[in-house]
């Protein structure tokens, strides 16, 4: 395979999928729709081996380096648990054909259009690729008609609609700057470009750009303040849906964040964007923590979970040093692996439950091992501890923090990140361990979910394991992805 | 003779955003907002016979096809679905909104300074109209509880950074233009269908009722 085909795969792959949906039966095309996911992973390890020993592969408006390679290797992860899981809702849930066929086409436009924003060199087109992720998932969110889900769909397309609008804001800021400097068309907005030619651009423009930039794809990326829709359009999604928005879409807009830094700390030092960052870390970690004390609810407290994670990941972007971007790529990788399975976990407990409220779920560890050990797993993933790559990730992010003279953020940091984990710990031991309840109101459906149901989540679970032990031949590509973010290019 | 007719069309352009604000019937929005795409049309002409570029007046047609003709029809389609032809009761009243609207414009023209300094052309000294429009978005989007209301707020948004795009670097490349045109399109439909759900599912557009989901 030419290492240019390579670069139209993920987006040919799942778009194709969607296409043959028309066409197959259900239960098949579910099956091709993973396909279109493991494709997508496959080509983001074929890329990594290519750009490894040799230059980026560019064809058109798209170019991979190491950090889009890394990128595509946690979509197509996460989307092939996701998708695979996703295989077993259809069959459980049963939907009518035009939306279970509804519900496929678009989990794979929505894979393509994440695809697309780390294949493209243009700040343009990554913009618009972002703002096709809200477009297609704005019915996943909604799917259910109900007062909720609809409620869920529409905040979440207007909040994401005017937060991404004010990137673009910061986008024609970038062009201006970028054309003032000489630069001509398509090309003034091209990453490669900008990075290589930061001399001319106008600082005082770069830093407008820089601040509506991260206000814009932060509120895409949930960081507070601007998280207001996330816990409600990642609570009402499908669970697969759940575990991709979640585990890979918030990445996704954060890569936009990297991207953009790359080239502002370049102009105006590291310093600006640094500060920006930490405030939001602090504000995302703090937001929640206090939500996730009261919680309720099992789906909104994954929600929130990964409010803190993507905190987490703002405050090691904030450090910026090569240990600290190297922490925060892995991290990324192990949240998207621990909160896919967690999300679908909860989805199979939410079908035999009926209720998506911490209290109506007791001992389910008796009722339910198989089901309950792996949600059991994945939360202590996503609570950081070993042997999951999260607790590597968590101490690379503190420690870097701690060597750079951030000690008073790590320090805040670190105590918002126990009062989540000591909520977090508390209802997944409420909802796990203890006595089942005797039933006043039995569950809406009995029966155990098939070991073929479990299977996805055991795999996710194993590959954040062994993501915790050993890197293997992820390293050299860790480092590759860091060198791109730390030291533009 | 250009610099004048481009001081009109940005003094209607920004007017229009005002008017959005003084108004209360929804049908008086639509209209407004279709002024507002005509006026933004002309600023792309405009600049394309200024700088003789083919490109950027073939922008000019699809940006006046699209912004006063497409996205007004898809709202008053949306508005003959959803029989509500008042904002009600705004949670800033209107002179209220008139002197925010003053403020937004003044704090414009503070934000954009960088933007003015780069290029001391008569088009970008106007750029800053483009970022008060942007703003009196935002302010509309926040303070109406019509669904159709936020929804030209979300428009006015992306109106105002399409005239800063114009008027600060004379546009986007076509592949950007072409891919933001293709996704607040495919955005006002997605919002056309949830309203008439939100419709459905509630008996009334009012956002004021939207508290389903709370911690």
């Amino acid at each position: 395979m030419p290492p240019s085909l390579a670069l139209y795969l993920p987006l040919a792959a799942p778009i194709a999928a969607a296409g043959a949906t028309v066409l197959l039966g259900r239960r098949v095309a579910a099956w091709v729709g993973v396909a279109g996911a493991v494709t997508i992973l496959a080509t983001g390890a074929r890329l990594a081996a290519t750009v490894h020993d040799g230059p980026d592969v560019t064809s058109g408006l798209l170019r991979a380096d190491a950090l889009t390679a890394f990128m595509l290797i946690v979509i197509g992860a996460v989307a092939t648990i996701a998708c695979w899981a996703g295989v077993h809702h259809l069959a459980d849930e049963a939907p009518e054909p035009a939306a279970a066929r509804r519900y496929l086409i678009l989990v794979q436009l929505f894979l393509a259009a994440m695809s697309l924003a780390v294949l493209a060199d243009n700040l343009g087109v990554l913009w618009v690729a972002v703002e096709a992720t809200t477009i297609v998932t704005a019915f996943l969110v909604g799917h259910r008609r109900s007062r909720a889900s609809v409620e869920a769909a529409w905040k979440y397309v207007v909040l994401c609609s005017v937060g991404i609008g004010i990137a673009f804001l910061g986008t024609v800021c970038v062009y201006a700057a970028a054309v003032a400097a000489g630069a001509h068309g398509t090309t003034a907005l091209n990453w490669t470009y900008l990075a290589s030619h930061t001399a001319g651009l106008d600082p005082d423009l770069i830093r407008l750009a820089a601040g509506l930039v991260l206000l814009g794809f932060g509120t895409k990326a949930g960081l507070a303040p601007m998280h207001a829709w996330l816990p409600d359009a990642h609570s009402q999604a499908p669970a697969p849906v759940s575990a991709l928005m979640s585990g890979v879409l918030l990445s996704v807009a954060f890569y936009a964040i990297w991207r953009y830094k790359a080239v502002t700390d370049l102009v105006l030092g590291p310093g600006y964007t640094r500060t920006l960052l930490l405030v939001a870390a602090l504000a995302s970690l703090t937001v929640a923590a206090v939500l996730l004390i009261a919680q309720r609810d099992y789906k909104r407290m994954l929600a929130y979970s990964s409010i803190e994670h993507m905190g987490l990941i703002a405050l090691g972007t904030a450090t910026g040093s090569r240990l600290a971007i190297t922490a925060v790529l892995l991290h990324v990788l192990g949240h998207g692996l621990g909160k896919a399975v967690a999300f679908c976990g909860a989805g199979q407990l939410l079908r035999l439950q009926g209720s998506s409220r911490v209290a109506a779920v007791r001992g389910l560890a008796t009722r339910q091992p198989a089901l309950a050990g792996t949600l059991g797993l994945a939360l202590l993933a996503l609570l950081g501890l070993p042997p999951f790559s999260l607790f590597a990730s968590e101490l690379g992010i503190a420690r870097a923090g701690l060597s750079a003279g951030q000690g008073w953020a790590v320090a805040a940091a670190f105590g918002l990140v126990v009062v989540a984990f000591a909520a977090l710990a508390r209802n997944g031991a409420a909802m796990l361990l203890g006595e089942p309840q005797p039933t006043t109101d039995p569950p809406t459906s009995s029966g155990r979910p098939r070991a073929a149901a479990i299977a996805p989540l055991a795999v996710g679970l194993a590959a954040a394991a062994a993501l915790g032990v050993s890197l293997g031949p992820l390293r050299d590509l860790l480092h590759a992805a860091t060198t791109t973010i730390v030291a533009g290019h | 003779m250009i610099d004048q007719l481009l001081n009109l069309a940005c003094g209607l352009f920004l007017l229009s955003a005002i008017g959005v604000l003084w108004r209360r019937e929804l049908s008086a929005l639509i209209a407004l907002l279709t002024v507002q795409g005509l006026a933004l049309t002309g600023i792309a002409v405009l600049l394309a016979v200024d700088r003789h570029s083919v490109e950027t007046a073939a922008v000019a047609v699809g940006v006046g096809v699209l912004k006063a003709g497409l996205l007004p029809l898809l709202l008053r389609r949306v508005l003959a679905r959803v029989p509500e032809a008042r904002e009600t009761a705004p949670l800033v009243n209107v002179s209220a909104s008139m002197l925010a609207a003053a403020g937004l414009v003044l704090l414009a023209y503070a934000a954009a300074r960088p933007l003015v300094a780069l290029a001391p052309t008569s088009a970008a000294q106007a750029a800053p109209v483009g970022i008060a429009v942007v703003l009196i978005g935002f302010f509309l989007a926040a303070t109406r509880r019509r669904a159709i209301s936020q929804i030209i707020g979300v428009l006015l948004v992306d109106n105002g950074i399409a005239a800063v795009a114009f008027l600060a670097t004379g546009g986007v490349p076509l592949v950007v233009e072409l891919g933001v045109s293709a996704d607040l399109l495919l955005a006002v439909l997605v919002l056309q269908v949830l309203t008439a759900r939100l419709h459905a599912a509630f008996g009334d557009t009012d956002l004021d009722e939207l508290r389903e989901l709370r911690d």
